[in-house]
């Protein structure tokens, strides 16, 4: 493996033994417009640099422009495979910010639909890795049959199927429909037979296996130095869920458990959503059983008109990717002064060079499918 | 031919079409699309492809990831500044013909985030767009009804003639110039040649 900060680069006219290819922002992968300049000898990767940027779409800058609950589609649109999980993480931070208090019903709500968006984002992220790997077409289509499923559960719900801006500061918009629990009942029930299924078909899979087995490698000190959150840090053996450490919200009240890899490599981090997938499934099954009757917003909560007193909050939760914060600071006016998003998947790729180093060039793809990112996070 | 003679000889096994027909027929019912994803409507076009919305049943479901073996580029979410030349740049590498969907809010205007000093407002100001879908996201639905829309297009092309298809005018470019970046924005902000502001008419 060469040397970590590897500045020795090819100069103009040398007889370099070194290739540069700037992998993206037009790329196979499904992962967004995304720039990767790799440097190769041979076909080992010596030096990585990612760019980015392709997407920035002013997020936080808009943010500041607008009322705290003219920012909440825009939430919806950071992650867009996540929209429940961006939406709670706003509010979570806003009722902290303004000392809201939510009902028993509208948290067992935001349970049910964070842990149906993890379910969705974990499957069709393992889908979007085959993919990366050649296996074009199956994995995808049995994520995305399942995500359907999970998307009609939120289109009946919020009236759109991924830009769901459900979550309002004190509650949820409005009540579950007439039989949705039902529904959902069925969807989490029916879960683990589809998960069997996909662990039946790729779990011991010997070209996964062969791709992603000490590829990758991530070392459990390097993950905690560089604030690596989510699936990729408990992947390196570190036993870290905020769902566990912060109990935000009633997590406190299900029964769970946190799945933690090995060897950090990219099968592990594979395996990690699966098992995750698995508890999910079963905190689901606990939520939808338990889900008492209520009013659904703190009957304080204002919409309209909504100005929270001076000061800063910083919420944040276990989103599907990582930890998701957002950090306001309120001057007491309808905007927020300075509105900060804290996105993991921008987070979990500060790593990637590290990970990336004396691995081939065909395993680049691999490894940045294995971080889990999503560009409008990324760049936001 | 004359609609009558034509029913009258299918009744005899006898089947009588254009080149025309028969060239169009062809083409509208093998469109390759490039895959090409910029954000949130990505998504969706991934799921207009997959097993529920099935683009395959009209013959689109090859997403190629060269442009060089491309038809249709589906601008499938927000064109920033940063990425506005590299997808004219994709455009001008795919052979004729060729066609454009502008997917979603972002892509045919600029969308909910329009007021971003980083967000282009609409693709069609560099490259010609045949079909806009609104939205945010729109639905797979709306993308397969774009896709509908755009056979139907393909299908009214004329081989020859004044108003034949682009691609078989020499005249007409088959190429944009890509934007570069300057000093504050984009330079040229548009092109006049593709698109032009719209003329505002008052006290009407």
């Amino acid at each position: 493996m060469p040397p970590k900060n590897f500045e020795l680069l090819p100069k103009a006219g040398a007889e370099g033994d070194f290739l540069e290819v700037a992998m993206g922002p037009q790329h196979p992968s499904t992962h967004g417009v995304f720039r990767m300049d790799v440097v190769l000898d041979g076909e080992r990767v010596v030096k990585l640099k990612p760019v980015f940027g392709y997407l920035h779409r002013n997020h936080e800058k808009i943010a500041e422009n607008t009322t705290y609950l003219g920012s909440m589609p825009y939430t919806d649109r950071l992650d867009y495979f996540c929209s429940m999980t961006n939406n709670w993480a706003y509010a979570l931070s806003i009722e902290k910010l303004a000392g809201l208090a939510v009902p028993e019903r509208a948290e067992y709500i935001r349970v049910i639909t964070g842990e149906l968006t993890r379910l969705l984002n974990h499957s069709c992220l393992i889908g979007f890795l085959l993919q990366d790997m050649g296996a074009l077409g199956t994995p995808v289509m049995y994520a995305f049959r399942e995500r359907e499923k999970i998307l009609d559960l939120f289109e009946s719900l919020s009236g759109s199927r991924m830009m769901c801006n459900y979550m309002r500061f004190g509650g949820c918009r409005c009540d579950l429909p007439a039989g949705w629990i039902e529904e959902a009942k069925q969807v989490a029930d029916n879960f683990p037979r589809f998960l069997d299924e996909f662990e039946k078909l790729l779990c011991e899979n010997e070209i996964l296996m062969a791709r992603t087995q000490g590829v990758g490698v991530l070392p459990k000190e390097l993950a905690i130095n560089a604030g690596v959150t989510g699936p990729m840090l408990r992947a390196s053996g570190v036993n870290y869920d905020i769902r566990k450490v912060d109990k935000y919200g009633i997590y406190d009240r299900f029964q769970f458990r946190v799945p933690l890899g090995d060897h950090g490599d990219t099968y592990d981090r594979f395996m990690i959503r699966v098992l995750e997938m698995h508890e999910s499934a079963k905190i689901l099954q606990q939520a939808l059983k338990d889900i008492p009757s209520g009013p659904i917003i703190d009957p304080k909560a204002k919409l309209r008109g909504f100005r929270p007193k001076a000061g800063e909050a910083y919420g944040r939760i276990e989103a599907p990717k990582g930890e998701l914060g957002f950090y306001v600071i309120s001057d007491g006016s309808p905007n927020p002064y300075r509105y900060r998003v804290r996105p993991p998947s921008l987070i979990n790729l500060t790593i990637l060079e590290d990970m990336c180093l004396g691995n081939m060039v065909a395993d680049v793809v691999v490894i940045l499918g294995s971080v889990d990112i999503v560009l409008g996070e990324v760049d936001r | 031919m004359d609609e009558g003679l034509k029913s009258e000889l299918q009744k005899q096994g006898i089947f009588t079409t254009t080149l025309e027909d028969l060239y169009n027929w062809g083409r509208k019912n093998s469109v390759w699309p490039l895959s090409f994803g910029l954000a949130c409507c990505a998504i969706e076009m991934i799921s207009a492809s997959m097993a529920r919305y099935d683009l395959a049943r009209f013959g689109a479901e090859v997403f190629r990831p060269s442009p060089r073996q491309a038809d249709l580029m589906i601008v499938a979410g927000t064109v920033t500044k940063k990425m506005a030349p590299q997808v004219v740049r994709l455009y001008n590498q795919m052979p004729e013909p060729k066609y454009v969907i502008a997917m979603g809010a972002c892509a045919i205007s600029g969308g909910p985030f329009k007021q971003g000093y980083n967000v282009l407002k609409g693709i069609d100001r560099y490259i010609p767009v045949d079909v806009h879908i609104p939205g945010c996201p729109p639905r797979p639905e709306a993308l397969l009804h774009a896709f509908m829309t755009l056979q139907k297009m393909i299908d009214k092309q004329k081989l020859t003639g004044k108003d034949r298809a682009r691609h078989f005018d020499p005249e007409a470019p088959s190429e944009f110039p890509v934007p570069k970046f300057g000093a504050h924005d984009l330079e040229p902000t548009n092109n006049p040649g593709v698109w032009q502001p719209p003329v505002l008419a008052r006290g009407v």
